[in-house]
């Protein structure tokens, strides 16, 4: 019985372009208090467009009505919960969007002079400060504008540091349950991609590992815990047999929300990782961005970090952009300053000691998940999981039901799906992750609707496979999408 | 259900060699395991192929799969047809869809691959 | 705590369910010599008040209330009131990227918007659904060029914005891609084509312009292509400046546009998050980088929109990818799409009319330092003294002057370039002349000089 949510009446709205109609406006400009200008004679007449075909014209009330219809059709984490497995939705905190509009904040200039910008530079060595103790490495960069980008950043750290010993060498190690990013970040950096099979209990197997690594080996790229959920307890061995042969290790943090405050990375072995802001530190996903990706380094890397570096001169904060060894710039400017402010409001808001809780809770919600729903859905590997669980749709597929059917399902159940079929050496996963911010109430909502659609499979296969039927809209063609692809509105 | 003159490759491709020329496609299986295909991408002509080698891919919606050339040559001819209907690699993989025509350099490299019987015993396995 | 929605009793209950006795046997299984054995040394967490407070102390650190006479990729406009309110709403700010198409119509229409809005704007067929920034889109639009091509040199304008092509000469040196720049002519400030012609090759995937150019200057785009295509290279036109656009002819002869869009409502918050496109050709589509979204119908027939090409992408692809990007700026990408919804087809050109109007007031009694046709910005010299001097002047007066240009560009160490918005006061902007004129050299001011 589905008590989660209730259909209701909600509005259709078309396409702006389709809502427009000439002369309609939502907008007034202050009358110039210079002199106009003529556009042909001051850009010359053949640099100034006739007008932008097709561009809308609304009023503010039907922009009001658009946007506002259309955000209706979305489900949200104000909604309810999102069980994602290694995207960490938690609670975006409302503080964190008025700090960052502060006046002075939103409005700073990258380049206004270093004297009227010490309070910009301040949070970002606040920011810096705190992922440094979190991370228990040595030094952090902020330039990096998402995961993936910290992740091309950490790799490009990697090589120059090589390279300056003499051999940047050929390859990356990559474990076959890696998020795609990785792969992809290594083919960028100039590598080939190795991919080294997990063991038969899904963590790395230091035996492959030990033969894996050869001199050509830059480096192993590791999530920790994995994207199984699973603490890689090998990883300090791992780390040594890496160092043994001259190659390094580099997390990738996006579970970091199973460790902070619990155990800390630069303490058992990593030399390089990113952070997502936008998981771990609550910054919001908005529908798919911006985020932040900082790299955190030990030091015998610092001296390549992105230019520039912030550094104390006196009572004051400038710019370091003399260094010789750096890799470069990664990004124009700094970094994404508005979201390093509200990762710190988060920071602020929970302190240390509310920090590790935080993780406690983390990991607690998805322990508790496990054990309700190991009864219905396999559980691919047994070890003891942190801050989320993977499940497999073994026992679903005797029925014709796969990951993505009991997915869709889920949404007629008021949730958005967990993620579908990663990581790819479980077949047919089911990846969930509740984060710290669900309370006993909507775990005990999701456990039932999990356990309800496991009971439908049996029951009534047809009913899960045609799923989600509650939503207004139902399954897409993106089979069709993708052969005739149309990416914008045309005019008929 | 796989043509007797056709031979197979473990990666789920076929040549069919008439002369000197070899027709490549993917197999009936494999259009299975990608589901709705939606894109094709295919060699230009006169590109050189070689045995084993990556000549292109194709796309489902969730997942890309390389081809390699089961022969090594010369690119001859390419289905446009698929650039248009990429569908009728699910309907007719060993017909109609075929991917690229190969000019042979190495014929002999046939006999290494398998023959109708041993691929379908290959997939059973495999599964 | 108030982000943690368990109480005591609740806790307790859920370790009885799991079969532990108290919380931190949840992580007995992790190695000892892993584990933290301390508390973090950071402060225990505060208040609401309190850090709305340190933020106002941090704001007050900076520059308040000052006219900004700064542009150089990053502009002052005004912000649409619409813009927050619509991008404040729980199902915009806390929505996950729209992998489940049913429940996130919201996202994927709005999205679907902006690539047309961004298609109209610049004049291509393909926009993708936004990239981190316009100095990051640069790299993307080089790489996507190589693929194109199957070349793999790049060359690129002086006078595109000096830290976008830092960021360029960052990736090409790990993709085996050599950068080559070319100069700009004296007089103009425009792209030397002399100089472009003669670092082309046969290996050149693309020449890179930026227009207008970072001098503020409209650029020769269309001779650009001509070379560029001759050798069988692309051509990749840059933006800074969005609002140009409302004004200024497209680069219909480019083949990919790569932009930065923080003009569109987008706070200049200290460097980021902004929001960048790569817009291309109908043939380039497969190659673009990046999220796409694409209209379909639902199993009903009704129309509906998806992330499609997704083949491209590094979820599925992994190390063939067209980039390993797995973001897109999807809230600042939505208030750039409220930004031009609020302005629309004519508000856009008027706001560019008036930036216009503004940029050409201040140089009315500021000789420009080139005789190219500007947008909102242009290069001052500064005579008799450094621009970092007439800036202390400006700052007591409360105003930001312009950016010096020798650390970007050491030819140009006298100069300063300036940018005027709509939100330039005319007051500021006479302020700004008064204190750029070398009256107190003694030297007649350069109006005068004119008659």
């Amino acid at each position: 019985m589905i008590t989660k949510v209730t259909p209701h009446l909600s509005q259709n709205e078309v396409l702006l372009f389709e809502r427009s109609s000439p002369g309609k406006k939502a907008y007034q400009l202050p009358e110039l208090d210079v002199p106009a200008v003529d556009p042909a004679e001051a850009l010359g007449t053949g640099n100034v467009r006739s007008e932008i075909p097709g561009f809308p014209e609304v009023s503010e009330v039907e922009a009001i009505r658009h946007f506002t219809r259309l955000s209706t059709w979305n489900y949200a984490i104000d909604y309810g919960m999102y069980p994602l497995g290694s995207c960490t939705m938690k609670y975006n905190p409302r503080i964190n969007e008025l700090v960052a509009r502060t006046e002075g904040l939103a409005w700073a200039h990258p380049y206004q002079p270093d004297a009227l910008a010490q309070g910009c530079m301040e949070v970002m060595a606040c920011v810096e400060a705190a992922l440094i103790e979190i991370t228990g490495m040595d030094a952090v960069t902020l330039q990096p504008a998402a995961g993936a980008h910290g992740e091309l950043t950490g790799i490009l750290l990697i090589r120059a540091f090589l390279q300056k010993r003499g051999n940047p060498r050929k390859k990356i190690l990559i474990p076959d349950s890696a998020h795609g990013t990785n792969p992809a970040t290594a083919a960028i950096a100039g590598y080939t991609v190795e991919n080294i099979p997990s063991s038969s209990t899904g963590v790395l197997d230091l035996g492959v590992l030990e033969r894996s690594v050869d001199r050509d080996v830059a480096a192993l790229m590791v999530t920790n815990p994995n994207t199984l959920g699973v603490f890689e307890d090998n990883i300090m061995q791992a780390s040594e047999i890496l160092h043994n042969k001259g190659a390094m290790l580099y997390m990738d943090g996006a579970n970091m929300n199973a460790l902070v405050g619990i155990a800390r990375p630069g303490d058992f072995g990593v030399d390089v990782m990113h952070l997502n802001l936008h998981k771990t530190f609550s910054t919001p996903h908005g529908g798919g961005g911006p985020g932040a990706g900082p790299v955190a380094v030990k030091k015998a890397l610092e001296p390549f970090l992105p230019v520039p570096r912030l550094r104390r001169a006196g009572k004051k904060w400038a710019y370091d952009y003399k260094r010789k060894h750096s890799i470069g710039r990664v990004k124009a400017f700094y970094g994404n300053f508005g979201v390093l402010v509200r990762a710190l409001a988060y920071i602020l808001a929970h302190g240390g000691p509310g920090l590790r809780n935080a993780t406690v809770d983390a990991v607690l919600n998805a322990v508790y998940i496990r054990k309700h729903l190991e009864p219905y859905y396999e559980l691919p590997y047994s070890q003891l999981n942190m801050h989320e669980v993977v499940f497999s749709d073994h026992r679903q597929t005797q029925a014709g039901v796969h990951t993505g059917d009991i997915a869709k399902r889920l949404i007629d159940y008021g949730f958005h799906p967990y993620t579908v079929s990663f990581p790819l050496i479980v077949h047919g996963a089911l990846m969930i992750e509740p984060t710290e911010t669900e309370g006993k109430r909507e775990l005990d909502h999701f456990i039932d609707a999990m356990i309800s659609i496991a009971k439908e499979v049996e029951s009534d296969p047809q009913l899960v496979k045609t799923a989600p039927h509650g939503t207004r809209t139902s399954r897409v063609d993106e089979v069709t999408a993708a052969r005739k692809p149309i990416l914008r509105w045309k005019p008929a | 259900m796989y043509p007797e003159n056709f031979r197979y490759t473990k990666e789920h491709e076929w040549v069919n060699v008439e002369g000197d020329t070899g027709t490549v496609g993917i197999t009936d299986h494999a259009q299975q395991e990608l589901g709705d295909i939606v894109y094709v991408d295919l060699p230009k002509v006169g590109a050189r192929v070689e045995q084993g080698k990556s000549i292109g891919s194709v796309e489902s919606v969730k997942a890309v799969s390389d081809i390699y050339s089961p022969v090594s040559g010369e690119i001859t001819e390419i289905n446009q047809a698929l650039a248009d209907k990429p569908e009728a690699l699910n309907s007719d993989p060993h017909g109609a869809a075929w991917l690229v025509k190969v000019r042979l350099s190495a014929p002999g490299e046939v006999q290494s691959l398998m023959n109708a019987a041993e691929y379908e015993a290959y997939i059973g396995a495999e599964k | 705590m108030r982000y943690l929605p368990k109480s005591d009793s609740e806790r307790r209950q859920m370790l009885e369910a799991c079969g532990v006795s108290s919380p931190e046997e949840l992580f007995s299984h992790l190695p000892e010599a892993v584990r933290l054995k301390r508390p973090l040394e950071l402060a225990p967490g505060i208040s609401e008040y309190e850090i709305v407070q340190y933020f106002r102390d941090r704001a007050a650190e900076n520059a308040n209330g000052h006219a900004c006479f700064l542009g150089a990729g990053v502009y002052n406009h005004y912000r649409p009131v619409l813009v927050d309110t619509v991008v404040s709403r729980g199902e915009f700010l806390t929505s996950y990227t729209p992998y489940q198409a049913e429940i996130a119509q919201g996202t994927l229409t709005s999205i679907f918007e902006f690539q047309t809005m961004i298609c109209q704007l610049t004049g291509m067929d393909v926009a993708n659904a936004s990239m981190y920034d316009g100095s990051t889109a640069v790299p993307e639009a080089a790489m996507m060029a190589g693929r194109a091509t199957g070349r793999n040199r790049v060359v690129i304008a002086r006078t595109v914005h000096p830290e976008y092509r830092e960021v360029l000469h960052t990736y090409a040196r790990h993709q085996g891609m050599p950068v080559e720049e070319f100069g700009y002519l004296p007089e103009t400030g425009t792209i030397d084509l002399e100089d472009l012609e003669r670092k082309l090759d046969d290996l050149t995937a693309a020449v890179i312009v930026q227009s207008p150019n970072f001098f503020g200057i409209v650029d020769q785009v269309k001779a650009a292509a001509e070379i560029a295509h001759r050798r069988g290279a692309l051509l990749i036109v840059v933006f800074t400046e969005a609002v140009s656009l409302g004004i200024l002819e497209p680069p219909a002869d480019a083949d990919i546009v790569a932009g930065e869009l923080q003009s569109f409502a987008i706070s200049p918050s200290y460097g980021g998050p902004y929001a960048g496109i790569i817009a291309t050709r109908e043939k380039f589509m497969r190659q673009v980088p990046g999220r796409l979204v694409g209209q379909t119908v639902d199993s009903r027939g009704k129309r509906a929109f998806c992330l499609t090409l997704s083949t491209r992408e590094q979820h599925i692809r992994r190390e063939k990818a067209t980039s390993n990007i797995c973001t897109n700026q999807a809230l600042i990408a939505l208030m750039a799409t409220v930004f031009m919804t609020v302005y629309g087809k004519q508000g856009l050109r008027e706001l560019a009319a008036q930036n216009l109007a503004k940029a050409h007031y201040l140089a009315a009694t500021i000789t420009p330092r080139f005789s190219g046709p500007f947008f909102n910005e242009f290069v001052t010299t500064v005579e008799g003294r450094p621009p970092d001097e007439v800036n202390k002047f400006l700052l007591k007066k409360k105003i930001i002057g312009g950016l010096p240009l020798g650390r970007f560009y050491p030819e140009l160490a006298d100069c300063m370039l300036l940018c005027a918005t709509e939100m330039s006061k005319r007051a500021d902007m006479d302020l700004v002349a008064q204190a750029l004129v070398p009256a107190a050299s003694g030297r007649v001011p350069a109006e005068e000089v004119a008659l």
